[in-house]
């Protein structure tokens, strides 16, 4: 199990409104999920494992609890694959202007 | 200690909210509904010129206009002989946080060290809360910003990680819930815990801090073309940039322009589902947006929304997300600019829009957004492909959100489609009789004609059509 220190940049969890909690209008799938809530800080206390309850300094300076998710989490959004579809399309423009008549 | 449910949060909402904005809107209020809305404009919001000085401080605005020559190639190539207006664009990526969401967080953040506070909290999973954090860094005050990120399985829209991660490069505290509205009580409760200020989307300084945009727009093609622009497309979704945009043209003295907001038909997708959440491309600029705020502008996280798109729109067009891919890869290819998603919703239906102008017209696309990680085209239909949406070339028209993105087999399968106003305006006049049935008011009837842009016959025949 990772271990966080003090200082490090942590993830935490907290379920704000469990299924049971939440708002009558909202549609039926949503409504048997809980409200979740991440935020990344920096670890408050001494030490903390995944899975345990920690407090985070947050960068506005609040310190928050919740279940500690991850230690130094990483981004994991990027560019994805290459879309053949999306390929096509320059040369496909670039040749359409290059015709004469193209003014 | 204090109460801090649900129910007992949301009991005290206006409470926290005046606190938060440090505006009565009571003192506004003109009867049941009716309210000063020019008079609110004036009262609380800055002067043209001195938006412009608080926004010259941190490097807002005057962002470049450049004309698409080689798009304007491409449009008059589709168009009937003679046609095809010249299409201009306003690089508004070329703003601190890379939108023109700077514009509108540049006087509210200002307006809350003016006030005094010592940081900022905004709801939002778009642009703006990077807009925010950005000019909260610049004038070092603490910044929270509350977002909606994941669905039930943890799994984050990619073009709203990639802004959160955008607040978190610029200093601010992000919040990332999963979906649902009662992001609005997590919101109410930081601003009760915190008491920072709300830099809310849709106050009369959020609107007032976009007018500097029409206001460019119309002030440097005239200096540039000597004329104003014919049209300007906005792409639309809670109105602000329309609102603020239309009257800064028309304090620039644009008063002809005409004013089309464009949205991505999402069409089918519930914004509130679990499900649907992650089955859509685009976070903004879309009609699960822009239908509901136009129709029903108070539904802000303020009490009197100071965007009201319908005063200023004459037309709102809709455009698929395969069209909108389509002319993000025209742009990067074409013109060299390789930018965002919402300004090139506008910027698909300028495609077509502009060959059915004459080819003296000038057409501009007022904004561009930053893009990258998550954002791009290639991050995004990845990502659809992985939730089992279909993505292939095809007819756009059979398009359907949540089941397939069609990128269009060449230009001439770009189109638009036209959402009537009288359509709109109905639905917002039988929302409005839900809470205040008629009949009107002498004054509430002015007060509607405004709301709406029709004169008091049109009117008329919309509440007995309804
Ligand atoms: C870059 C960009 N353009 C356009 C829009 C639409 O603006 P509005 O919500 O004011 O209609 C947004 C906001 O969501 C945005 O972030």
């Amino acid at each position: 199990m990772e271990r966080a220190r003090k200082g490090d940049w942590v993830q935490v969890h907290q379920v704000i409104f469990s299924p049971g909690e939440r708002s009558p209008n909202i549609p039926e799938e949503t409504k048997k999920v809980p409200l979740e809530l991440r935020v990344k800080g920096w670890l408050a206390i001494p030490e903390a494992q995944v899975g345990e309850e920690a407090v985070i300094k947050t960068p506005a300076g609040r310190e928050l609890e919740g279940r500690l998710v991850a230690v130094n989490p990483p981004f994991t959004h990027g560019f994805g694959k290459p879309v053949q579809e999306l390929l096509e399309i320059g040369p496909e423009l670039r040749a359409l202007l290059r015709e004469e008549g193209a003014k | 200690m204090k109460d801090m449910s649900y129910g007992a949060i949301m009991g005290r909402r206006n409470d926290i909210m005046k606190k938060a904005v440090g505006i009565n809107y009571e003192e506004f209020s003109r009867g049941r509904f009716a309210f000063d809305y020019e008079e609110m404009m004036r009262k609380v919001g800055y002067t043209l010129d001195e938006i412009r000085s608080i926004q010259r401080e941190t490097d807002v605005g005057e962002t470049p206009l450049w004309e698409m020559k080689n798009l304007t190639r491409l449009a008059r190539k589709l168009a009937p002989a003679g046609k095809g207006a010249r299409i201009f664009i306003k690089d508004e990526a070329a703003n601190p946080s890379g939108s023109f969401k700077a514009r509108r967080a540049s006087v509210s953040v200002y307006r809350a060290q003016q006030e005094g506070y010592k940081g900022v909290v905004s709801a939002t999973s778009g642009n703006y809360g990077a807009a925010v954090a950005s000019q909260a860094g610049k004038r070092n005050m603490d910044c929270i910003v509350v977002q909606e990120v994941f669905d039930s399985k943890g799994d984050g829209q990619p073009e709203i990680l990639e802004k959160g991660r955008k607040c978190e490069a610029y200093g601010a505290e992000v919040l990332q819930l999963t979906v649902g509205p009662e992001l609005f009580y997590t919101f109410l409760r930081v601003l009760e815990e915190t008491g920072f200020f709300n830099a809310s989307l849709y106050t009369p300084f959020g609107i007032a801090g976009v007018e500097t945009l029409g206001y460019e727009v119309a002030t440097e093609l005239k200096e540039k073309e000597g004329r104003f622009p014919d049209k300007v497309l906005i792409t639309h979704a809670g109105g602000g940039n329309l609102t603020g945009t239309a009257r800064g043209l028309k304090k620039a003295g644009a008063e002809n322009t005409e004013i089309v907001g464009v949205s991505v038909d999402l069409t089918g997708l519930h914004s509130a589902s679990d499900y649907d959440f992650n089955r859509k491309s685009f976070t903004t600029g879309h009609t699960g947006f822009g239908v509901p705020f136009t129709t029903w502008p108070d539904r802000a996280d303020v009490p009197l929304n100071a965007a009201r798109s319908l005063r200023y729109m004459d037309r709102y067009l809709t455009v698929t997300q395969g069209q909108v891919f389509y002319a993000t890869e025209a742009l990067a290819q074409l013109e060299g600019l390789e930018r965002g998603p919402a300004g090139n919703t506008s910027l698909a239906a300028a495609l077509v829009l502009a060959g059915e102008m004459d080819r003296d017209e000038i057409l501009v696309v007022q904004e561009t957004e930053y893009t990258g990680a998550g954002k791009h085209p290639t991050a995004q239909l990845t990502f659809a492909r992985e939730k089992g949406i279909e993505v292939r070339r095809g007819d756009p028209h059979e398009e359907k959100p949540g089941e397939n993105v069609l990128i269009p087999r060449g230009p001439q399968d770009l189109f638009y489609k036209e959402m009537e106003l009288d359509r709109l305006r109905k639905s917002y006049l039988k929302a409005l009789q839900k809470q205040h049935p008629a009949p009107y008011s002498p004054e509430e009837r002015d007060f509607l004609t405004e709301e709406l842009k029709v004169d008091q016959e049109k009117l008329e025949e919309l509440l007995k059509s309804i």
